[in-house]
């Protein structure tokens, strides 16, 4: 028996996540926390694209590097929530707008 | 259509509906519940290809992590999010735009690359004999082990940028400090008055 599900699906689903997380981005531009939502959705996208890839042509170094995005995207997720947190107590708000504020 | 077909369908329309909710929604902490939502569901997916490692993985860091995380930030920031929505249609027609355009770009590239359209077997990364994880394992702890460490590393700055970047020095905060306890000296703290009586201090 043939297995129904070809790659271009995966495929397919990946690029319409990661379409959706650059939406996000323009669509959420005042609020910090959204984009970074949005960021892990394109993370995401890229991390089924890499396991797909891994899984269809069966080699499993795509699986190992869908890992290291995976300890990334929450290295990042870290440290960007923690700029968001002292932003706020710095200025009350966190709204992308005011940030070009900080150069200099 | 078979299960399998059938799954795939499910989850990847309810991962697809869950991540237009997460950049949609009004209240942020929904947001963020949608994103659990469109996790869980591509871990599902991420195992329909025998990814079970990846795919549990995804549920313990991404859900179990990073998005707890996202939750205690948006709960404990005290914000205004009605008025981080003003402007929100303003930058609909542009973002649709560019969305498009990649979206259409995306699957012309897959389009021409000529994928196989129907798979001979189950999709198997991982040789015979050998489960998901113990595959993995075999490669990361060999072939990968540099890379490892780096992510261990990754980790590790991640820690510390996040914690020096959030704690603060309180100067009106009252703390213990043992060294200043141990060396009071009586001669430092203690005066004998004398005392006259009827008359006090």
């Amino acid at each position: 028996m043939s297995f129904p599900i070809p790659l271009s699906h995966y495929l397919v689903l990946a690029a319409v996540l990661f379409t959706i997380g650059v939406f996000g981005i323009f669509l959420n531009r005042k609020n910090v926390i959204v984009i970074l939502m949005s960021i892990e959705l394109l993370l995401l996208a890229i991390n089924i694209n890499f396991v797909a890839f891994s899984a269809y042509l069966g080699d499993l170094a795509g699986q190992v590097f869908a890992l290291f995005v995976l300890t990334v995207a929450a290295a990042e997720a870290a440290i960007g929530l923690a700029i968001v947190v002292v932003y706020f107590r710095n200025r009350g708000s966190i709204e992308v707008e005011d940030i070009h504020l900080m150069r200099g | 259509m078979t299960a399998a077909l059938f799954v795939f369908y499910v989850l990847a329309l309810v991962t697809v509906a869950a991540a237009v909710m997460v950049i949609a929604a009004r209240n942020p902490v929904h947001s963020v519940l949608f994103l659990i939502l469109a996790f869980f569901n591509s871990a599902g997916l991420l195992i329909l290809i025998g990814a079970e490692l990846v795919g549990m993985l995804l549920v313990v860091v991404y859900v179990g992590a990073v998005a707890v995380l996202f939750m205690f930030v948006v709960m404990m920031l005290d914000i205004n999010f009605v008025q981080l929505r003003e402007g929100f249609l303003q930058y609909l027609p542009l973002g649709a735009l560019v969305g498009l355009i990649l979206l259409l770009e995306l699957v012309m590239v897959i389009g021409t690359r000529a994928v196989p359209t129907t798979v001979a077997a189950m999709p198997q990364a991982t040789p015979p004999g050998v489960n998901n994880t113990e595959a993995l394992g075999r490669l990361l702890y060999t072939d990968y082990f540099y890379l490892f460490q780096a992510a261990g590393v990754i980790l590790l700055v991640a820690i510390i940028g996040a914690i020096t970047l959030t704690l603060r020095h309180r100067p009106d905060a009252r703390r213990q400090d043992i060294a200043a306890q141990v060396h009071r000296r009586p001669q430092d703290t203690l005066e004998v008055r004398k005392v006259r009586p009827r008359s006090g201090i």
